[in-house]
């Protein structure tokens, strides 16, 4: 009996290592389809050459990286990944050490730019790994199915992103008004157009936790909340409004989608954050089941 | 839009003719730079001591490419270009300390940059962010590499390209920068939705 298991797990432990590589190389290689689509639409909306050869540029680009199975982007970012793990799915207490493993064999298999610096050294590690990199975040579920997202996070957005502890009396106003803010600010930097992950309540971590969620979900489903669906579309109008534009040379198109979630918070604050996600954003997800049967999402 | 075609080495004359908004593609040898190329060169400078590379001429390209091996021979995989603003605070001496006269990257540099070339008779050109595959097809071969102590994404890169573009002159040897038209722009934009929003 206690062979078999053993026999068992030893197969699921190579299976999740496999399909993270498979991840991390889907998600380097092919855009999402919301994505694709709302870049595709923005093309035909723009009316000025630059705007235009910007936009023509990213969707040839978009098709050779499918074609030559090539990442689209040289930063392939700080590799993240988002569990949502049944609580009877087998190896649960292993897969930290699987995922982190799987992140040196797909930075060598995929190629991946090996990104992951000690932060006072400046070190390499050469192979993405790290202290606390690969980055994992965990929800456990109940079931017994694991569902892995990895989400290769390039910089040059990220450093854009933005937080604020506002207060009751800024209110909604305020809120609207440091997204739009926080957007200017970014400028040209974060590689527009873009998208934007905007969390609102919990506490300081917590904030950007939503936000991080916000930029996971598809451009095409609107919040839950009619009222905070509605925030969204019309946050996204304002944004555009900026004209920055494609790669911030000017146009109409500066941001693809808002996407907000929200918690509770204090009763003192409004906290809100924002993380800013370059056109090429990238993602891949997958269910594996206990008996190894591996189901992709993208 | 005027379109133009530079070869290696690029000349000051070369770069006072283009204006901000001209098309580009450049032929011959680019080489990589992010912060910590541009730190250990200038100190490199400082004490006198001589670069691994003869930079005169060459195109500066703003980017960390994903490389690889293959039978001892380097290969570009993915080379798209990284913000320039992160240089923003030590290019101006770079370029005119190693006699470089075009420099590529994208999102655009601040005043002392355009000042610079403005005086120093320099170009900066910018290529789509993200269109790493646009680029690294126009790379013909990995001549050099410099520094790999600094990892793959800051080391020096020396690239040998081919008809690399197109890049949009986005700020010119006459003091003229397409992102400033545009930031003029953003900020007439940004009362008119604060207005929107109810906040004067």
């Amino acid at each position: 009996m206690s062979m078999s298991e053993d026999s068992i797990m030893v197969d699921l432990e190579s299976v999740v290592m496999e399909t993270t590589i498979n991840l991390l190389k889907l998600a380097a290689t092919r855009l999402p389809s919301d994505v694709k689509n709302a870049l595709v639409e923005a093309a035909k909306d723009e009316t000025t050459e630059v705007a235009k050869k910007q936009l023509e540029a990213i969707l040839a680009n978009i098709d050779l990286a499918e074609k030559m199975g090539a990442p689209m982007c040289q930063d392939t970012g700080v590799q993240m990944f988002y569990l949502k793990a049944g609580s009877r799915f087998p190896i649960l207490g292993k897969l930290s050490r699987i995922l982190k493993e799987a992140v040196r064999r797909g930075t060598e298999a995929v190629p991946l730019r090996p990104n992951a610096v000690d932060p006072f050294t400046r070190e390499n590690s050469g192979d993405n790994t790290g202290k606390c990199i690969p980055w994992i975040d965990w929800e456990v579920i109940e079931g017994e199915i694991l569902e892995l997202t990895a989400l290769p996070k390039g910089f040059g957005a990220e450093m854009m992103s933005g937080f604020a502890m506002l207060t009751p009396s800024d209110g909604i106003k305020g809120l609207k008004r440091f997204v739009v803010d926080t957007l200017i600010k970014a400028g040209a930097r974060p590689c527009p157009p873009v998208i934007l992950g905007i969390g609102v309540g919990g506490g300081a971590d917590g904030v950007m936790k939503l936000a991080r969620e916000a930029v996971l979900r598809s451009l095409n489903r609107r919040n839950e909340n009619p009222e905070i669906a509605k925030l969204e579309k019309e946050l996204l109008r304002l944004v555009n409004e900026t004209g920055i534009g494609p790669m911030g040379l000017g146009g109409k198109t500066t941001v693809l989608g808002v996407n907000i979630e929200y918690a509770h918070t204090h009763t003192a604050a409004l906290p809100v954050g924002v993380i800013v996600q370059c056109w090429a954003a990238r993602k891949a997800s997958a269910r594996i089941r206990p008996d190894g049967h591996v189901e992709y999402l993208t | 839009m005027a379109e133009h075609h530079l070869r290696t080495p690029i000349s000051e004359a070369d770069v006072r003719k283009l204006k901000a908004g001209d098309i580009i593609y450049v032929t011959g040898t680019m080489f990589t730079a992010r912060d910590e190329a541009h730190l250990r060169a200038l100190e490199y400078y400082k004490n006198g001591k001589k670069l691994p590379v003869d930079l005169g001429g060459l195109i500066l390209y703003h980017c960390g490419p994903i490389t690889r091996k293959i039978d001892k021979k380097w290969e570009v995989v993915a080379a798209g270009p990284t913000t320039s603003t992160r240089m923003e605070s030590v290019e101006a001496e770079f370029m005119m300390n190693f006699d470089v006269r075009v420099v590529v990257g994208k999102g655009g540099m601040g005043l002392k940059t355009s000042e610079a070339m403005k005086k120093f008779g320099a170009i900066y050109c910018a290529f789509t962010g993200g269109t790493a595959l646009l680029a690294a097809r126009a790379i013909r071969n990995v001549e050099r590499v410099e520094w790999l102590d600094l990892g793959m994404p800051e080391a020096i890169w020396v690239l040998n390209v081919a008809t690399f573009g197109p890049l949009i002159v986005a700020i010119d040897a006459c003091g003229n920068n397409l992102y400033n038209d545009v930031v003029k722009e953003i900020e007439e934009n940004r009362k008119k939705i604060y207005r929107q929003i109810s906040i004067s």
